[in-house]
């Protein structure tokens, strides 16, 4: 693999395999000085066309913990208004000589041009609505981290999936390993087109809950209003929100995920954010381990010492 | 260059009266002076194997100038049109400034004159295509234009679309629409369906088309007046000009090549260059307007020529524009993708749209004393496209690597050789 573009990328096997190496290195960030040499030497920079300092600070802090050093190249709207060309901005940093490139792009497809354009390795932290591939990899983890494995197991995933990044890459990811995907959403939220896509939808929370393993809730922006989406966040509450109530019909063992950032009361309580099957941080642990298996995967050539 | 004389020989003749062998010998005024067996002039260019037709026409092409040189000139891309076998294109008036007045017609007109096919200038229906203000209209079909079109968008207001159709039916011209309504369409980047889903690009779905198609067939019914349908591209746009054609309403359509040989899958590359407006659509729309072609739904084959240089194709997919190049592949697709008998096909792209931009002296019948804008193609030899080798000034083909059947051998506008085995004469 030269790329990290998309969950289909990998494959079945491909994402197991990223999934065995991370739990070498939740071992390693476990340790008292969470740092191992294999990537020294090599160069990792983020190319950040739109804000997001989790994903960011997790890729600087796994690239890091490899010892590889790291560039941080934000683009702030108004310097690409300046009119330097996507393709100009990437043959620049390559020049600069880097291994690779983790790009986040507010337009579907970016990282795929960025990869014809540069022999550096791509990674695709977020392109648009499109996909967001080690997103997906850490919610495998964090699911297989509590049931050993994802086959069978019942995944519902609530909310703006039209718009979600997150939801394209975790379907591809979940059905990959065998689980059972319902979208819940109101019809505005959901893709216009759904053909060819493993999933089962549903309008109505409160009778897929019972059933599930895994809740897993998409962050629902406030300009959905103002775009006759919604008639109003309220409503979206009212129907499509975990509330204390409805977290109540889901099974004792059942996990509560979230992509963060969270709009607390809007699609979780706040009170459910802080149950103890709500593995949200815990999300956010394991993403650095999946993001240094990723680099790992990428940059480490034949015959690099192992962790 | 001017020729004194000179005697096409070998070919077969292919114009709205049908086929026939014949030798056509073209004089010093640039008209055709005989048609007959064994001709001889004091030129002779091979036309063995080839079928001689009137010049072919484009009903919508984007020259880009006046304010858009980067990408295509009136001389480079008349060139590309000789190329393509098309001795008259109608260049379309979302330039910058907008065809919208006098002094703009006359800029094109002039520039058209020293130009390698004659240029038609179309202009807006409204004062910089803004939905707002009628166009001088009278003036400007008094200094010869024939095809009004706010293309690039559609007149979203259906009270001023009615009041221009009424007010242009009083003066012998035609109004083109883009059929687009801007509400459903907006923010979209491709077609809505499997792939625009599975993608995660806005869409724009078939409806934004074909409400605009439906509302303007009521126009036109309402008005009486002539209406043209630019680059259909549904299956749902095709049935309702079938159905408005049924009942006898004056409605003529045309389609461009991309909406015939390409689907929406081609998006799967993020490539910009198969960004276009309309957007590619499904398989069951590239079949209907197939369908639409054969059975004389759609009356015209045009290319919607849309130059772009490089630097704005090399943007994010949301970020580029829209369009693709046309001019050098049309006929060639149309030969190759279309399985119609060649006569089919040159109908479609010269005496049809010929008819509908009111073009007299392009199209016609190969006859005795008719200017000689003709256009000899060799329609079995193939040939693979190489946008480095392409005259027009831009190089966003979809077609890159492509191989197709048909070739522009020679092109004779008004006599002249502007086109002489596949090679651009100036």
């Amino acid at each position: 693999m030269r790329h990290l573009l998309s969950i289909e990328d990998l494959g079945a096997d491909g994402i197991e395999e990223v999934l065995r190496l991370t739990d070498s290195f939740v071992e390693v960030s476990e340790r008292r000085i969470p740092k191992v040499p294999t990537l020294r030497g090599k160069t990792v920079v983020s190319l950040f066309y739109e804000d997001s300092t989790r994903t960011r600070l997790s890729f600087e802090s796994a690239a890091k913990r490899l010892s590889a050093d790291t560039m941080n190249f934000s683009v702030s709207t108004s310097s690409v208004k300046k009119g330097e060309s996507l393709r100009d901005t990437v043959l620049t940093i390559e020049a600069m000589g880097v291994d690779a490139i983790v790009v986040r792009h507010g337009s579907a497809g970016v990282p795929w041009q960025v990869a014809q354009w540069v022999d550096a390795a791509v990674i695709n932290a977020g392109d648009g609505w499109h996909e967001h591939p080690t997103q997906a990899l850490l919610d495998c983890y964090t699911i297989r981290e509590r049931f050993g494995s994802l086959r069978d197991k019942r995944i519902a995933i609530v909310g703006d999936v039209k718009h979600s990044r997150v939801a394209r890459s975790d379907v591809l990811a979940f059905t990959a390993l065998g689980a059972h995907v319902t979208l819940v959403a109101p019809p505005t939220l959901l893709p216009p087109s759904l053909e060819g896509w493993p999933v089962e939808v549903s309008h109505d929370l409160d009778s897929v809950l019972p059933k599930l393993d895994v809740v897993y809730l998409l962050r629902m922006q406030k300009e959905r209003q103002t775009e006759a989406l919604l008639p109003s966040l309220r409503e979206y509450t009212a129907t499509y929100g975990l509330t204390r109530d409805r977290a109540r019909l889901l099974g004792e063992q059942a996990l509560v995920m979230h992509p963060g950032p969270m709009n607390r009361g809007v699609e979780i309580a706040a009170e459910v954010a802080d149950l103890p099957n709500a593995v949200i941080t815990r999300q956010v642990a394991n993403g650095v381990a999946v993001r240094m298996a990723v680099l790992f995967l990428l940059l480490a050539a034949e015959g690099d010492a192992r962790v | 260059m001017r020729v004194s004389e000179v005697v096409l020989k070998g070919g077969e003749v292919v114009d709205e009266a049908g086929r026939r062998r014949a030798d056509v010998v073209i004089d010093a005024d640039g008209r055709i002076a005989a048609i007959g067996d064994d001709l001889s002039a004091a030129r002779t260019v091979d036309c063995g194997g080839c079928v001689i037709s009137p010049g072919l026409v484009d009903l919508h092409t984007h020259l880009r100038e006046p304010g858009r040189e980067e990408a295509e000139t009136i001389e480079t891309g008349s060139r590309a049109a000789a190329l393509g076998g098309y001795t008259a294109v109608v260049a379309m008036p979302n330039t910058e400034p907008a065809i919208d007045s006098p002094g703009v017609v006359r800029e094109v007109l002039e520039l058209g004159a020293k130009a390698t096919c004659e240029v038609f200038p179309a202009a807006a229906i409204t004062v910089g295509r803004l939905g707002e203000q009628l166009v001088p209209m009278a003036e400007l079909a008094a200094l010869g234009v024939r095809i009004f079109t706010d293309d690039g968008s559609g007149v979203q207001d259906s009270r001023l679309m009615r009041r221009a159709l009424e007010y242009a039916s009083a003066l012998g011209i035609t109004l083109a629409q883009h059929c687009e309504d801007a509400g459903l369409s907006q923010g979209g980047h491709m077609h809505e369906g499997a792939w625009s889903s599975r993608l995660g690009i806005p869409g724009i779905p078939a409806e934004a088309e074909e409400l605009m198609v439906a509302r303007d067939i009521a126009l036109g019914r309402l008005t009486g007046a002539p209406v043209h349908f630019l680059h259909l591209s549904t299956a749902g746009s095709v049935e309702l000009v079938r159905q408005a054609k049924a009942k006898g309403l004056r409605v003529t359509a045309e389609a461009a090549p991309h909406h015939f040989t390409l689907t929406h899958a081609e998006v799967a590359s993020y490539d910009p260059v198969f960004k276009v407006n309309p957007p590619l659509r499904g398989d069951h729309d590239v079949a209907a307007v197939k369908a639409g072609l054969a059975d004389g739904t759609i009356d015209a084959i045009a290319t919607d020529h849309a130059p772009h240089p490089q630097e704005a194709k090399e943007a994010a997919f949301d970020e580029a524009p829209c369009g693709m190049l046309g001019l050098e592949t049309a006929l060639s697709l149309a030969i190759s993708e279309l399985g119609l008998p060649i006569e089919r096909v040159l109908a479609l792209l010269s005496w049809q749209p010929a008819r509908i931009a009111g073009l007299e002296n392009h199209g016609g019948p190969v006859v005795e004393g008719r200017p000689a804008n003709l256009t000899v193609i060799d329609p079995t030899t193939t040939w693979t496209v190489d946008p480095s080798r392409l005259a027009s000034r831009s190089r966003n083909t979809p077609y890159a690597g492509r191989s197709m059947t048909g070739r522009v051998r020679h092109t004779f506008l008004r006599g002249e050789p502007v086109v002489l085995d596949g090679e651009a004469q100036r």
